[in-house]
């Protein structure tokens, strides 16, 4: 059985982890104070209770596992959990689809200029508009990294669960992006495809 | 011999996003893989969808403040605690 964490290695592990932990909680949090807060109290919380982690190797999971639970108590506390879905959501939302056009195919490619014009201050704003359910996943998923079963047991929701809750994230993102183009707000990409199909 | 797809690109899309997160059992990433590698039309969108999550990766790499550094030091008791 390994070693349990002791203070040494609770301080090299939150060495290693602390800029990712900041950037998760900036992207759940939306805002620097808050981030900074949910970092602060996540830590407090696991350094106090770090007789609970009987295998460092899962430090992570464990460390990821405490934030998002007080992201999402913070969210219940204030009652600002939102499960509701954007009034102009649309199923399977792909921008791919809307971007694509076969035709040409030979002479140019306007998913891929689009991207290069697509800002990261756009998507950052896309994927804070998600409803906090669908934003914890993503945010666990394709911003850190973790495994559908990592999340599941992060989440304690079956991992059927975390996939739908992803897919309908990665729509509603895709969606949001979509939308905030159509107010001209990324470049002139749109401008190349023809506009809205 | 010409390759054929052993999936088409109805099944290849539905897993698509899995395939990108490595989720699938190795014998359906290998077909998804496959699909992709022969079919124009899917290595389009499996490439776009890869390009935007690397974009999405991204947005997730920030430094994490003085003053977060600062506040943990303070939780951990005492000055040991650094950032080299």
């Amino acid at each position: 059985m390994s070693p349990r964490c002791d203070r040494a290695r609770f301080e090299v592990e939150m060495v290693t982890i602390l800029d990712r932990l900041y950037g998760a909680a900036l992207r759940l949090a939306k805002n620097p104070a808050d981030a900074e807060d949910l970092v602060a109290e996540s830590v407090a919380k696991a350094w106090a209770s770090l007789d609970s982690l009987e295998d460092p190797e899962r430090f992570q999971g464990w460390i990821f596992r405490i934030l998002t639970n007080t992201f999402i108590g913070e969210c219940r506390k204030r009652g600002t959990v939102s499960l509701d879905k954007p009034a102009r959501e649309e199923e399977d939302f792909s921008l791919f689809e809307r971007l694509h056009q076969p035709m040409l195919l030979w002479w140019g490619n306007p998913e891929q200029e689009f991207l290069n014009k697509l800002l990261r201050e756009d998507l950052r704003s896309a994927l804070e508009g998600l409803p906090e359910v669908f934003r914890v996943v993503v945010v666990l998923s394709e911003l850190e990294g973790f495994s559908y079963q990592e999340i599941a047991d992060m989440l304690e929701i079956p991992i059927g669960t975390v996939r739908s809750r992803l897919a309908r994230g990665r729509s509603l993102l895709q969606q949001a992006v979509w939308h905030h183009s159509e107010a001209g707000q990324v470049g002139a990409a749109k401008a190349g495809v023809g506009g809205d199909r | 011999m010409i390759d054929r797809p052993v999936i088409n690109c109805e099944t290849a899309l539905q897993q698509l996003a899995d395939y990108l997160n490595r989720e699938l059992e190795p014998a359906e990433h290998d077909a998804v893989e496959q699909h992709v590698r022969l079919c124009h039309a899917c290595f389009s969108r499996a490439e776009f969808e890869r390009l935007l999550k690397e974009r999405l990766t991204d947005l997730g790499r920030e430094e994490a403040p003085a003053r977060v550094q600062a506040r943990i030091r303070k939780i951990l008791g005492d000055g040991r605690w650094s950032q080299s």
